[in-house]
């Protein structure tokens, strides 16, 4: 098993359904000869040419316009969206044709799309280059939206949403593509859309959460560890639509749950992750469901110390999850 | 600003109280040291006073209610207008400083801060449906939680430990599912009636028991009193029984022999300087044991007001937490309902109880001769694990000594007549 960073982890998945699947094509701006502003199409212009790596102009929705229109033509595009802010002027694209299409056509049609997004925030990157979008697109039947944290996960997730028949938008953390490294098997393998994944077992309290802030909960619960503070976490990978099971599972697991974003709070992801388990387990639990999530600010500010005090941290996490134990 | 008012220590080894009554209602002024309310606890009844002056804000804990000590009980708000005023907030724990000898005021202070509005959290959803699915009594549960809330865990280990262990070794009072008809008159336990049970289990269950008798001859004592019981009642306004001289002969056995006065600490026994006698005192509710204390220090008199005090103020419900507190020995005076032989449950954890029969007059043989003689039984419940025998035995002969004595030589100084 090799470690790759979750951004090698990407290339190689992008890389390996190019070589299997001639339909399979990647488009965005500066993919091709540049290798994508972070590099996670690097090597693909070179070794499968500019039919199949296609610089587009700074334009979303032309980006997922094609990419629509290719997928009915039966190829499977794979759109990138430089950085998830710049998602908005694709917005009709993606919720009101892309996920729709399957529906509208009465079964006739499906829409194999990917669109991949680099994501979130503590990267200095200001308003932006650092915005958490999911909870935009995560109320749209048709669409299915990822988010995966670690390398293993983003490679086996990717090959997946590229086979899906269906439209999935695909949400990489862009501090994790060089920070995260794993292990990644150089064997073939895919990884089941919709379903979430314990990372950690523990009896005290539980964290579910996704992307960045997955790592974050696990260097507190290890910290946690110390002190006898036993926590279990549930990493949820897709975003949309949720897996309704784990979360049960891992909620009543300890009756303490809290939930991390770093989105801004309110009608955040995570509100909803709330909503399933007050609805569903209420007899299950110990203690207020807890969320803990950016301020309602409007975005991500540029100044370091600002920023800072925007972003969730490993601390904050860490009395989080010690508050709940206590409770 | 507003302060916060706990559940205060009441007494040793006291670690929660029911809420009997409050005296005051949300918007009502107090002023600093005025009875906030009435607190039941294991055996006492207590007010709690107020700590500040200031109107009465909100009224957390809820008559009926058990709550452990330390846990907050009300708020008050206080009209600020002294600086200093958080810094006195770290000490307004109660009266925590007079009556706890564990240190646990910093501690409850600090919990209480943590929460500094709001109204303490009650049951959880899965504590509530655990507790029913189980059986479990709540009331009986130490929480571990925040501000000693009972956690999911608390009572996991609880289920855990119901399922992994058929032996009644818990002093945790279980709750029987027995079969019961619709007819049947269910009582609810009062707090004094739990705690009572609560003791009485874990005595019965942690001291392993003996027992031994002996036959006193008592007559010359029967005579000693009703010669001087009405001088008595004229000067002294009291009706003069026989328990002081009993708990006299008590007490100068136990000073005689201290390994009597003594307590089982696990990996020592602890031997009591003082020698202060518990004396069972029955109500129609319940049974309080109220304390002589330095018993061997006090003559006849001084006793007999001691008990006519503890006996009145406990039919009155008026005991204090330190009436109750540092028994080292208990006279059972049960004979008073004619009863000739008892098996008394140790008042834990003390190391002996002793049973004092009814006097009857009686034949026995005296010498080889037949006579009729005021004979009385003292029953001795004794913990093994610190008495053999031998010192029981020696013990029982020296208060039978003792009584057998009281007579015509008796100094009437005793009992206040010279």
């Amino acid at each position: 098993m090799a470690q790759l960073s979750y951004i090698q982890a990407i290339t190689q998945a992008l890389k390996e359904e190019m070589e299997s699947n001639p339909k399979v094509f990647v488009l965005g701006e500066d993919v091709g000869k540049r290798g994508g502003v972070f590099r996670a199409t690097l090597g693909l212009y070179e070794q499968f040419g500019q039919e199949r790596v296609i610089d587009t102009p700074l334009a979303e929705s032309a980006i997922v316009g094609v990419a629509i229109g290719a997928a009915a033509y039966g190829y499977r595009p794979v759109a990138e969206i430089q950085f998830a802010d710049f998602i908005m002027t694709a917005v009709n694209q993606i919720l009101n044709e892309a996920a729709k299409f399957r529906y509208r056509s009465n079964n006739d049609w499906t829409c194999p799309v990917v669109i991949r997004a680099p994501y979130g925030g503590g990267i200095h990157g200001a308003l932006y280059h650092s915005q958490s979008i999911e909870s935009l697109f995560c109320s749209t039947p048709g669409l299915v939206v990822v988010a995966p944290s670690t390398p293993f996960d983003a490679k086996g997730l990717l090959k997946a949403a590229i086979r899906s028949e269906d439209p999935v938008l695909f949400l990489e953390h862009k501090k994790c593509y060089r920070l995260i490294k794993g292990e990644v098997p150089s064997e073939e393998y895919v990884l089941p859309l919709g379903q979430a994944e314990v990372k950690r077992e523990g009896k005290d309290v539980t964290v579910i959460t996704y992307g960045l802030m997955l790592h974050y909960t696990l260097q507190a619960a290890e910290k946690l560890e110390q002190e006898g503070i036993s926590t279990h976490v549930l990493d949820l990978r897709t975003l949309y639509p949720l897996d309704q099971e784990a979360i049960l599972e891992a909620a009543r697991k300890t009756g303490k749950v809290l939930l991390v974003t770093e989105d801004n709070k309110e009608g955040s992801l995570i509100s909803e992750v709330a909503a399933i388990i007050a609805e569903h387990a209420l007899f299950d639990l110990d203690a207020p469901i807890k969320r803990l999530a950016g301020p309602d600010i409007p975005a991500m500010p540029f100044a370091p110390p600002l920023e800072e005090f925007f972003m969730i941290t490993p601390e904050q996490i860490e009395t989080a999850i010690r508050d709940l134990a206590r409770f | 600003m507003v302060k916060e008012v706990i559940m205060p220590q009441l007494g040793e080894s006291v670690t929660e109280g029911t809420l009997d009554r409050w005296l005051v209602k949300e918007g009502d002024y107090v002023n600093q040291y005025d009875p906030l309310c009435e607190v039941v606890t294991d055996k006492v009844n207590a007010e709690v006073p107020s700590t500040c002056s200031g109107i009465v804000s909100k009224i957390v804990v809820e008559e009926g209610q058990t709550v452990e000590v330390g846990r907050l009980i009300c708020y008050i708000e206080v009209q600020s207008d002294s600086v200093d005023d958080d810094k006195v907030e770290e000490k307004t724990t109660t009266r925590n400083g007079d009556l706890s000898s564990t240190g646990e005021a910093g501690q409850s202070t600090q919990t209480n801060r943590y929460a500094p509005s709001g109204p303490h959290p009650g049951y959880s959803p899965v504590v509530r449906r655990l507790a029913k699915e189980h059986g479990i009594d709540l009331e009986t549960v130490t929480g571990t939680g925040k501000d000693g809330r009972i956690t999911r865990n608390d009572l996991l280990r609880i289920i855990e430990e119901k399922e992994g262990s058929t032996v009644a070794s818990s002093t945790n009072p279980k709750v029987d599912r027995l079969p019961g008809q619709e007819s049947d008159l269910h009582i609810p336990l009062t707090p004094v009636r739990r705690a009572i049970a609560n003791k009485m289990v874990q005595s019965k269950s942690e001291i392993p028991h003996a027992w031994t008798m002996i036959e006193v001859d008592v007559t010359q004592l029967v005579q000693l009193r009703s010669k001087i019981k009405e001088e008595f009642k004229q000067k002294h306004g009291l009706r003069l029984t026989y328990l002081p001289f009993f708990i006299k002969a008590a007490a100068a056995a136990l000073q005689k022999f201290p390994q009597v006065n003594s307590q089982w600490a696990g990996d020592k026994i602890i031997q009591k300087k003082e020698i202060n006698i518990s004396i069972s005192v029955a109500t129609e509710e319940a049974l309080f044991v109220p304390v002589i204390k330095q018993a061997d220090r006090k003559n006849i008199l001084e006793l007999a007001r001691a008990i006519h005090d503890l006996a009145n103020r406990t039919r009155e419900g008026k005991l204090t937490p330190q009436d109750v507190e540092g028994g080292t020995f208990t006279v059972n005076n049960i004979g008073s309902f004619g009863t000739i032989l008892s098996q008394p449950i140790i008042n834990y954890p003390q190391a002996a109880i002793l049973s004092v029969e009814a006097i009857k007059e009686r034949v026995v043989v005296i010498d080889g001769m037949i006579a009729v003689r005021h004979m009385v039984n003292l029953c001795l419940s004794l913990d093994h694990r610190i008495l053999d025998g031998l010192v029981s035995g020696r013990f029982l002969k020296y208060i039978k000594d003792q009584l057998e004595q009281m007579g015509e030589n008796f100094d009437l100084g005793e009992v206040g007549l010279n």
